[in-house]
C-alpha cells in the first residue's frame, strides 16, 4: 500500500480512537489540531506524488487516486485543519458558557476525527460499494455532532438530519445495487464489478435501461446529502442548530464530498447511455436549488441558517455546471466547489463568534461587531462580499465562468441563474450590513477568538481570484476532462 | 425435489415478505410491530439460504447468517430493550387512516412491479421475479415512516427498508460482495444503536417520543 493513502486514512482513524478515551482532558483541542495536521501532511504527500506520477491505484486496486480526488482530498484535509484550529477556542467558550459538557467535548473531537475519516474514506476508495458504506459512517458521526447541544431544537434537527438522509440514502444504496447488476453481466460476479476503474474501462457495453433506473435511485440518494431541492429540508436546520465547526465542516466539506460521489456516478452514466440524461437531470437539480435557495434567502432570520441556504444555492450552482458538462463548465465548477469550500467555511467561523458574543443567532441581534472586535466584523464582511461573488474574490472567477458557459451552451438557463444570484445578492448584503456596523452594547469574548483560519481561507480565495498558478490550473483542467 | 421447487418456494417467500410489509403498515401495536419485524427478517434469511443452496454461492450463506444474527435476533432485542425501557406499549397512532394507508400501498406495489419489469426482465437469476417484491417492501417501509408519528415505528419502517434492499440484492445479482454486506450491516448496526439513543433523549426533553412535537423548525 502506499504510505500516504495509509498515513491519510490512518491517522484520522487513529484520533478517532485516541481522542474517545483522551477527548475531555484540557489539552484534547490541540490534539485534535495535531491529528488534523498530520492528517493533512499525508494528503499534501500525497498530492505530490499524484503529481508526479499520475493516477494511481493502490491495495489490490481498492483505492484510486487520481487528479479528480486528490484535489478534494487536499481541501478536504486543508480545511478539516483550519476548523480544528478554529474549534480549538471556540468550543473552548462553549464550554465555559455551561453549553457542552466534559462528556461532549469527548464525543465532538472523537467524531470530528472519525468524520474526517469518513470523507477520507469516500473520496480515496475506488470500490463503489466501500463509498456507500463510508457515506453512510460520515451521517452517523455528524449526526451525534449535531445533537451537541442536547437542546430542544438540535435534538429535532439531528432527528430529521438522520431520518432524511438514512432514507435518502437507501435509495442510492439500491442504486449501487443495480450498477452491480448491470456491471455482474461484464465484469462477473464480485467485488471486483463495483470497483470504479473497472466500470469505467467498460462503461460502454453496461445495460443503458438499468443504469438510467440506478443513476436515479443515486441522484436522490446522494443528492440528499448534497442538499439539492427539494431534497434539502434537513440541511439548514443541521446546519443552524449544531456547534458551529460542524456546520462549517458540513457545508464546506460533506457536501462537496456526496457531490464527488455523484459525479462519479455520473461519468459510468453517461458512458453506458450516450444520451445526455444524467446532464438533464443535473441540470434541472441544480438549477431548481439555486433558485429556491435564493428565494429563502430574504425569508431567514437565524444568521447560520441564512448562510445554509447560500450553500444550497451554491451547490445547486456547482451540480448546474457539471450537468452542462464540457471542458470549461466541469473546470468553473471544480474551481467553484473550492471557492465555496474555502469562503463558507471561513464565513462560518466569524459568524460562530458573532453568535457567540451577541448570546443570539438571530439576526436581528447581532449588531456593530465592527466596534466591539474588528477583525470578527470586517471578516465577516469581506467573506460575505467573497460569497456573494463580488470581484476580486475567486467566487467572482467561477461564478463568471458558468454563467458565460451557460449564456452559449444553455441560454435558457442563465436570466433565471442572474435572477437567483441577483436576488440573493441583496437578501444576504441587506442583512449582514447592519450587523457588520450599528451599535451595540455586547462584550468582548473572553478567549481571544481563533482568526487565523478566516484570513487564511480568504486570502487564498483572494490569491485565486487574481491570480492562478498554471500548474493548478492545468491540474483543474486534467480533472474537468475526467468529468466530462 | 426441492431443487424442482426451490424457485416457487422462494416465490412463496417472497410473498409472505410482502404480506408482512403490509402486515406492518397496518399494525398498531408497537410490540406486535417489533415481532413482524423479526419475522420479515426471518422470512428474509430463509429466503436467502435457500437461494444459496439452490444457485450454490457460497458467500450467500454468509449474507443468511449476517440476516440472521442482526435483522432477527440483534436489532429485534434492542427493540424489545428500548420499548421496555421507554415503558411505551401503546397503540400507534397513524395519520392516515388505515383502509386509505392499505389503498396507497396496493398503489405502490403495482408502481414497483412496473419499474422492476425491465430489470427483472434483464436478469439472469432464478429469483429474477422476486425484484418487484423488493421494490415494493423498500416502497412500503417508505410508506410506514411517513404515516407514523412515533419515534419507534419509523425506526422499525426505516429497518425494514434495509430489509427490503437486501432482499432486492439478492433476487438481482444474488447479494453484494460480502465485503459490501459486512459494511451496511455495520452501519445499520450503529445507525439503530444511535437512534435509540436519540429516542431517549427526545423522550427525556420532551416527556413523550412523538415525533410531532419535532415540528419547531421550519420557515416561517
Amino acid at each position: 500500500m502506499i504510505p500516504e493513502v495509509a498515513l491519510l486514512l490512518a491517522t484520522p482513524l487513529l484520533g478517532g480512537i485516541t481522542l474517545a478515551l483522551l477527548g475531555h482532558r484540557e489539552r484534547a483541542a490541540e490534539l485534535n489540531v495535531v491529528f488534523s495536521t498530520l492528517t493533512f501532511l499525508a494528503a499534501a504527500a500525497l498530492v505530490a506524488r499524484i503529481v508526479a506520477d499520475g493516477p494511481v491505484t493502490d491495495a489490490g486496486e481498492q483505492f484510486f487516486v487520481d487528479s479528480l480526488n486528490v484535489f478534494l482530498v487536499a481541501l478536504t484535509a486543508f480545511v478539516a485543519m483550519t476548523t480544528a484550529l478554529f474549534s480549538r477556542p471556540y468550543m473552548r467558550i462553549e464550554r465555559d458558557h455551561g453549553r457542552v459538557t466534559d462528556g461532549g467535548m469527548r464525543l465532538y473531537h472523537s467524531m470530528y476525527q472519525l468524520f474526517s475519516f469518513a470523507m477520507l474514506l469516500v473520496l480515496t476508495t475506488n470500490s463503489l460499494g466501500v463509498m456507500w458504506v463510508a457515506m453512510e459512517a460520515a451521517t452517523l458521526t455528524t449526526v451525534m455532532l449535531v445533537a451537541l447541544y442536547r437542546t430542544h431544537a438540535s435534538l429535532e434537527a439531528a432527528w430529521k438530519y438522520f431520518i432524511l438522509c438514512g432514507v435518502g440514502i437507501a435509495q442510492a444504496l439500491l442504486g449501487t445495487i443495480l450498477v452491480y447488476f448491470a456491471a455482474e453481466k461484464i465484469l462477473g460476479a464480485g467485488a471486483g464489478s463495483l470497483l470504479w476503474t473497472h466500470l469505467d474501462a467498460v462503461k460502454s457495453q453496461l445495460e443503458p435501461t438499468v443504469m438510467s433506473i440506478a443513476f436515479v435511485f443515486l441522484l436522490i440518494g446522494y443528492g440528499t446529502k448534497v442538499g439539492l431541492v427539494p431534497l434539502h429540508n434537513w440541511l439548514p436546520d443541521a446546519h443552524a442548530e449544531g456547534p458551529t465547526p460542524v456546520s462549517a465542516v458540513l457545508s464546506g466539506l460533506l457536501l462537496n464530498v456526496a457531490l464527488y460521489a455523484l459525479v462519479r456516478c455520473k461519468v459510468i452514466t453517461d458512458g453506458a447511455l450516450e444520451r445526455p440524461f444524467a446532464s438533464a437531470l443535473l441540470m434541472g437539480f441544480g438549477l431548481t436549488s439555486v433558485a429556491v435557495a435564493a428565494l429563502f434567502l430574504s425569508r431567514q432570520r437565524d444568521i447560520k441558517r441564512m448562510f445554509a441556504y447560500s450553500s444550497i444555492e451554491h451547490m445547486g450552482l456547482v451540480t448546474f455546471a457539471f450537468g452542462m458538462g464540457g471542458p470549461v463548465a466541469s473546470f468553473a465548477g471544480l474551481l467553484h466547489m473550492t471557492m465555496h469550500s474555502l469562503t463558507k467555511s471561513a464565513i462560518f467561523f466569524t459568524v460562530g463568534h458573532a453568535a457567540q458574543k451577541a448570546g443570539t443567532q438571530n439576526m436581528d441581534d447581532i449588531r456593530g461587531l465592527v466596534r466591539i472586535n474588528p477583525t470578527v466584523g470586517w471578516g465577516l464582511m469581506l467573506g460575505t462580499l467573497a460569497i456573494l461573488g463580488m470581484p476580486p474574490f475567486g467566487v467572482f472567477a467561477s461564478e463568471f465562468l458558468i454563467l458565460t458557459t451557460a449564456i452559449s451552451l444553455q441560454p435558457w438557463a442563465a436570466p433565471i441563474l442572474l435572477l437567483s444570484l441577483g436576488i440573493a445578492f441583496a437578501s444576504i448584503f441587506g442583512k449582514v450590513q447592519p450587523m457588520v456596523y450599528g451599535d451595540t452594547v455586547a462584550k468582548r469574548l473572553p478567549h481571544p477568538p481563533a482568526l487565523i483560519p478566516v484570513f487564511t481561507h480568504l486570502a487564498l480565495v483572494l490569491m485565486l481570484g487574481l491570480y492562478m498558478p498554471p500548474y493548478l490550473a492545468n491540474w483543474y483542467r486534467m480533472a474537468a476532462r475526467l468529468i466530462g | 425435489m426441492l431443487a424442482k421447487y426451490g424457485p416457487q418456494l422462494v416465490n412463496l417467500l417472497a410473498a409472505a415478505l410482502l404480506l408482512l410489509s403490509f402486515a406492518m403498515l397496518t399494525q398498531r401495536r408497537i410490540l406486535s410491530l417489533i415481532n413482524l419485524f423479526a419475522a420479515q427478517g426471518f422470512v428474509l434469511f430463509l429466503a436467502t439460504a435457500l437461494v444459496a443452496w439452490l444457485t450454490g454461492q457460497h458467500h450467500l450463506y454468509g449474507s443468511a447468517a449476517l440476516t440472521l444474527a442482526l435483522k432477527v435476533i440483534a436489532l429485534p432485542w434492542i427493540l424489545h430493550r428500548l420499548i421496555r425501557r421507554l415503558n411505551v406499549k401503546w397503540d400507534v397512532e397513524t395519520l392516515i387512516n388505515i383502509p386509505s394507508t392499505m389503498l396507497v400501498g396496493i398503489v405502490l406495489v403495482i408502481l414497483a412491479f412496473n419499474l422492476a419489469l425491465p430489470i427483472s426482465s434483464l436478469a439472469g437469476t432464478v429469483t429474477k421475479a422476486t425484484l418487484g417484491i423488493a421494490l415494493a417492501s423498500v416502497l412500503l417501509s417508505f410508506l410506514m415512516m411517513i404515516t407514523r408519528s412515533k419515534a419507534v415505528p419509523q425506526v422499525i419502517g426505516f429497518l425494514s427498508m434495509e430489509n427490503g434492499l437486501f432482499f432486492a440484492a439478492t433476487g438481482a445479482v444474488y447479494g453484494m460482495p460480502m465485503v459490501i454486506e459486512f459494511g451496511v450491516a455495520l452501519d445499520v448496526l450503529v445507525g439503530a444503536l444511535i437512534l435509540g439513543i436519540f429516542v431517549f433523549e427526545i423522550r427525556e426533553r420532551f416527556d413523550s417520543v412523538d415525533t410531532r412535537h419535532l415540528e419547531r423548525l421550519k420557515e416561517r
